[in-house]
């Protein structure tokens, strides 16, 4: 559609930042930029010029919290139809996937899209069909858009999982354990966002940050920006990915969203509960509300507590406090056929990426 | 899962609220456009069944002439 390749701008990138010998530590929060990444060799072709990059929280269902998994299992073996993007209905449960329960005889179905699930609802009017709706600011407005203009019927409900960035961003900084020099926003989340929702980390935090694309050279240039930001001292929000994404974002999405949800303070895999973190529904369409509308039958979750698989570190590696390979289940007990945790499930998961592309 | 694809809108539909996109590989299909505002021709980033964005044609080809102009000697932020 539009090639972004070219070799002679990306060496000269390149040689332009070795040049400057820096030591330097970057987070992106995207499995598509992980996926570019590793794909194409520039995690090491980065780390030989003194920048190291690594996966935060970029992954809706890594993050996805095992109490979210046990309601989605819970509603399932109580009748339910449960519907979910693929990825999501193969993260391990305390003992059972989404997938595996189906030979119980539960009903699960893997869906491209919300309206997919719409179209079950109303092709199956006596049963009762739940979406779990995972994803970020990107996928938010699929979700809302649908409530607001689709009229689905009453036996859909959504059992509501969606996060926003920012704010996971500022839990990250503000944990402190991990001493980022820049970060590389998401591109698509920021199609919708803009760019201001990021300002206040620059403005409260002085860290330099990127909106980028998707493509190597996108990769590189936002690499290459945050360099001269540190260099010259500065601490902004730059845009990459400008042929995407306007400053003020998508207005008509981020209207769909504010009518639909509200912010609340949600957990997140591998952290502690992050203020305003999460999209639940507005009272004014709890009809759609699966928690609400199945309150009875969630009810033995309310007090229940939850913990990781023993060995496993996606929590640590969310936190971008270590690397797949740093694990010891990589690889080993922990396959994309066999895997323990959501890092190694999902295609954007950064265990799942590095199996991909790793030696065998 | 925040994975768009870039396509060009070939055709609206009549309730509006969807497109025909082809994505350049010989895939075509239908987009849910009820996030972005639209004509044939556009191009658009779709995710998860909806067009989430119109991409910059001008911007999207001038890319690479930007980001050489950026790497030029004298470039301040």
């Amino acid at each position: 559609m539009f090639s972004l390749k070219d070799k002679s701008l990306a060496d000269e990138i390149v040689s332009k930042i070795k040049k400057l010998d820096v030591d330097i530590k970057f987070m992106h929060v995207c499995g598509t930029h992980q996926d570019t990444l590793v794909k194409n060799g520039l995690d090491i072709l980065l780390r030989d010029c003194g920048i190291e990059i690594g996966q935060g929280p970029g992954c809706p269902v890594c993050v996805t919290t095992p109490r979210e998994i046990e309601e989605m299992l819970l509603l399932s073996r109580k009748g339910k139809t449960v519907t979910s993007f693929g990825d999501m209905i193969n993260v391990p449960g305390e003992t059972e996937s989404l997938r595996s329960i189906r030979s119980e005889g539960c009903d699960v179905r893997t869906v491209y899209g919300i309206e997919d699930a719409v179209k079950i609802a109303k092709a199956n009017p006596k049963k009762e069909i739940v979406f779990m709706a995972v994803g970020f600011e990107t996928t938010a407005p699929t979700t809302a858009s649908v409530i607001l203009n689709n009229n689905p019927p009453d036996n859909f409900s959504i059992l509501s999982c969606h996060r926003t960035i920012p704010e996971a961003l500022k839990a990250i900084i503000e944990m402190g354990e991990i001493k980022l020099d820049g970060l590389i926003e998401p591109g698509h989340v920021s199609t919708i966002i803009g760019t201001k929702p990021y300002e206040f980390l620059s403005k409260d935090y002085n860290i330099p940050q990127v909106v980028a694309g998707f493509e190597p050279i996108d990769i590189l240039m936002s690499s290459w920006m945050l360099v001269q930001q540190i260099e010259n001292g500065k601490s902004l929000v730059q845009n990459e990915y400008k042929r995407a994404v306007h400053e003020e974002g998508n207005v008509k999405a981020q209207k769909a969203i504010k009518e639909v949800f509200y912010s609340a303070d949600l957990e997140w895999r591998g952290f502690p509960t992050i203020p305003k973190s999460g999209l639940l529904l507005n009272d004014k369409f709890e009809k759609y509300d699966a928690r609400k509308k199945f309150k009875d039958d969630l009810e033995e979750l309310k007090n229940k507590k939850f913990f990781e698989h023993k060995g496993c570190r996606c929590g640590e590696l969310l936190r971008g406090l270590v690397t797949p390979k740093e694990c010891p289940l990589f690889g080993q007990a922990c396959t994309p056929e066999t895997p323990v945790g959501p890092c190694m499930v999902s295609i954007e998961g950064s265990c799942n990426i590095e199996y991909r592309y790793s030696e065998k | 899962m925040c994975l768009a694809i870039p396509g060009k809108i070939i055709e609206l539909d009549k309730d509006k609220e969807h497109a025909t996109v082809d994505y350049g590989d010989g895939t075509k299909r239908k987009a849910n456009i009820t996030l972005v505002s639209v004509k044939t021709g556009d191009y658009v980033l779709v995710h998860a069944g909806f067009a989430i964005e119109v991409l910059n044609e001008k911007e999207a080809k001038e890319t690479l002439d930007i980001f050489r102009e950026m790497l030029s000697p004298g470039e301040d932020i």
